[in-house]
């Protein structure tokens, strides 16, 4: 459990975008193999969190810092980080009309993991049975990323590329959101197989317990207001649930 | 896919050496060329005429041309203030190579060859395009081409061995489409062209070979006033393609062609061309198609570079159940408008056209697309469509959109759409996320919005505007 060796280490960070302050001290520490939840209410500070350990240019580190395997990220860009093993998956996926998904695909696992991890059969094979395991037609190969998804496959997108990118830490912003039933559960046997028993790590934002009861979170904290105002195991997140969030401004 | 060759054109007339001025480029001029004196006359014209050896209707023809130039006044519209920097006077309108020595590679600026080279185009094409070779390696190549097309009957040569040798069909088809007296342009262009194909397709006959292995000469013979003409028989198809990717570097300003493409019924005919010219280059090209019954003109056409380039690609649909397609796109960077478009003329019934117009500004370059469609009153159930996407980089780029529509017929079908965006921070930041440095994604983005551009061209040529545009943007973000 957390504490021997840690993967990301959040520390006390404050963030602000045109002089609002967002994040007012969060303070956060994944293990390897770990799976976090952060649930909140709307405008809490979710997706901000998300977008700075990924490195979203518009907003501005105050104070505090976030440390991969020892490293602060802080100073380096986005795709720096994605190659250091930082993944998002996005609330609101980009569309890029234009952009073939098999390209796009194959470009990114290149530039992340190699060149020579995105050429030849092996590869092929990968994405096929990745592909088959989130029950993504074949034919999303030759469309354009995210353009004109519908909601839910854009989410089964994001996991195609958690699962081809293979990073260090997956941070999933609302990826249960506009999943059906059955999207949830596939989702979640993705995210399981990618971090349990291995050295990577996932914080899943969510506002539903659904999925949390699928992969069992070894922690759930609670975002108010730009502070992680609780911490605790699963049963957390079905209290959060049942009660709502007003109990805990109380606390 | 197509093997790329590059090939000599054939015919070792005087007339195709006349457009060696392209490799004078950055070639000191008074080792090999024979210039006229600067400045247009009579007398050059008829000059340029005797030099050539042409038959008299065509000396006729340029010297009546020339009058309606030296008569016509420069265009009242599009970007005025460029257009009257043109000075006519310092121009030499006929260059004569008089050896084809092979010039040193060394003089070659590195910046070109850094292109050609991440273009990745060979070593061996890199020093034919730039002049320092006489020839690039695939004569061979050529000659099985010729033969092939001779056996079918079709005619491929330059345009001024096709008016030596085929002075009838010439003389029945130049000027038809296009006269002289349709633009000031095309006026200079009449008066004294030079180079440019001349291709004839005889009726059924399908070119299969898509003409692009013609297509590294004809960036290299891409003369100053280049004439090209092609006339397709009735059912037959051609898919010819022009121009390059890399960069032609020309010291000459004033670019001027004229094409003329003739689809007989049933016919098809596809131009497919690129262009990249440097940024002192005025391009201001006249291209328009007839197509008659049931036949079918396809214009693709990439600019790129330019100072500034006024280009309209048209048809006229004059015979019942004919088709037109305009695919353009358009990149302006520092300092360069490219103003292009699309003209499409219903003359007859159930005739159907499409235009796509994209276009990318950047660093302060603008963009305009300028769009004609009308439908005579007498074509009934004509179908036209017509969409024009811009895409601004940055700050201080500019597009602008003058689409007209003439519809006088009721039953007409038109669609138009028309859209303007920015590349977003989102967006970046999303491709960025998958480990791709800020050009990589922008040139992603680039070349997502060029897509439905690309797509029709030769895969090889596909590749190499990808390449171009990921130059392109590097060094771009501020
Ligand atoms: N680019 C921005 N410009 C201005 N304000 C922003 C920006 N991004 C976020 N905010 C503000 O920061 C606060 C937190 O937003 P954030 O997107 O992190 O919330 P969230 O917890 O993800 O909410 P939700 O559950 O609705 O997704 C909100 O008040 C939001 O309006
Ligand atoms: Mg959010």
């Amino acid at each position: 459990m957390p504490g021997e060796n840690t993967l990301l280490e959040i520390h006390d960070l404050h963030v602000g975008i045109d002089g609002n302050e967002i994040l007012k001290g969060i303070d956060l520490k994944m293990g390897p193999g770990e799976i976090h939840a952060i649930m909140g209410r709307n405008g809490s500070g979710k997706t901000t969190t998300a977008n700075v350990i990924m490195g979203h240019p518009d907003f501005d580190v105050e104070k505090g810092d976030v440390i991969l395997e020892g490293e602060s990220l802080l100073e380096l860009e986005a795709w720096e980080r994605a190659r250091k093993g930082v993944f998002l998956s996005f609330q609101y996926p980009q569309a890029v009309p234009g952009l073939q998904v098999g390209n796009f695909l194959r470009k990114s696992v290149a530039s992340i993991r190699g060149e020579d991890e995105a050429k030849g059969s092996v590869f092929r094979k990968e994405l096929t049975s990745a592909m088959e395991s989130l029950e993504i037609p074949r034919s999303f190969m030759s469309r354009y990323v995210n353009d004109g998804f519908s909601g839910g496959e854009k989410k089964r997108f994001e996991i195609l590329q958690l699962m081809l990118l293979k990073p260090r830490l997956a941070v999933l912003d609302e990826t249960d959101s506009g999943l059906d039933i059955d999207g949830i559960r596939t989702v979640s046997e993705g995210v399981n197989a990618s971090i349990r028993g291995t050295d990577s790590a996932a914080l899943i934002i969510t506002h539903y317990s659904r999925i949390l009861e699928h992969v069992q979170p070894d922690m759930v904290h609670v975002l108010l207001d730009g502070r992680i105002v609780a911490s605790g195991g699963p049963e957390l997140a079905t209290k959060l649930e049942e009660r709502g969030y007003e109990w805990l401004k109380e606390e | 896919m197509a093997k790329r060759g590059v090939i000599k054109v054939s015919g070792d007339s005087e007339a195709r050496e006349a457009v060696g001025e392209y490799k004078a480029g950055w070639h000191d001029p008074e080792n090999s060329t024979i210039r006229f004196d600067f400045g247009l006359s009579e007398e050059v014209v008829r000059q340029i005429s005797e030099l050539k050896e042409e038959p008299e209707w065509m000396t006729d023809i340029r010297v009546k041309a020339f009058k309606h130039f030296s008569e016509r006044p420069m265009p009242t519209w599009g970007n005025t203030s460029m257009l009257e920097e043109i000075d006519f006077e310092n121009i030499c309108y006929y260059l004569k190579s008089s050896d084809s020595t092979e010039r040193d590679w060394e003089d070659v600026p590195d910046d070109i060859r850094n292109t050609f080279e991440r273009l990745g185009i060979p070593e061996a094409e890199q020093k034919w395009l730039s002049g320092v070779t006489a020839q690039y390696e695939s004569e061979a190549v050529y000659h099985s081409i010729r033969e092939d097309l001779e056996k079918q009957g079709v005619i491929f040569l330059d345009m001024d061995s096709g008016l030596k040798e085929y002075p009838e069909i010439v003389k029945k088809w130049f000027c038809s489409v296009i006269p002289y007296s349709d633009n000031k342009f095309s006026a200079l262009n009449t008066a004294v062209w030079s180079g440019g194909s001349f291709i004839y397709v005889p009726e059924g006959v399908h070119v299969e070979m898509p003409v692009q292995a013609y297509f590294r000469i004809n960036a290299k013979n891409m003369g100053q006033f280049e004439r090209t003409l092609i006339v397709a028989d009735k059912g037959s198809s051609i898919h010819y393609v022009e121009g390059c990717t890399a960069p032609s570097y020309s010291t000459d300003s004033l670019h001027s062609a004229v094409v003329e493409l003739i689809a007989l019924p049933g016919s098809h005919i596809r131009y497919s061309t690129i262009q990249n010219w440097s940024s002192n280059v005025y391009n201001l090209v006249t291209k328009r198609g007839i197509a008659h019954e049931d036949a079918k003109i396809e214009w693709v056409d990439g600019n790129i570079g330019s100072k500034l380039t006024m280009k309209y690609p048209a048809v006229i649909l004059k015979g019942e159940g004919s088709h037109a397609e305009v695919i353009s796109v358009a990149y302006s960077g520092e300092g360069q408008h490219q103003d292009a478009g699309a003209k499409i003329h219903h003359l007859a019934s159930n005739t159907t056209s499409k235009i796509l117009s994209k276009s990318i500004s950047k660093n302060g370059g603008r963009g305009s697309y300028r769009g004609m469609v009308t439908v005579s009153p007498k074509a009934d159930n004509c179908k036209l469509n017509v969409v024009c996407d811009a895409l601004i980089l940055d700050e201080g780029s500019r597009s602008d959109t003058y689409p007209t529509m003439e519809v006088a017929n009721p039953s007409a079908r038109c669609e138009h759409e028309a859209s303007v965006s920015k590349v977003s921070d989102d967006q970046l930041f999303y491709l960025m996320s998958r480990g791709h440095s800020e050009e990589e994604s922008l040139a992603m983005i680039v070349n997502g919005f060029f897509e439905p551009f690309t797509r029709e061209l030769p895969m090889e040529y596909a590749v190499e505007l990808n390449q171009l545009m990921a130059l392109e943007m590097e060094g771009s973000i501020g």
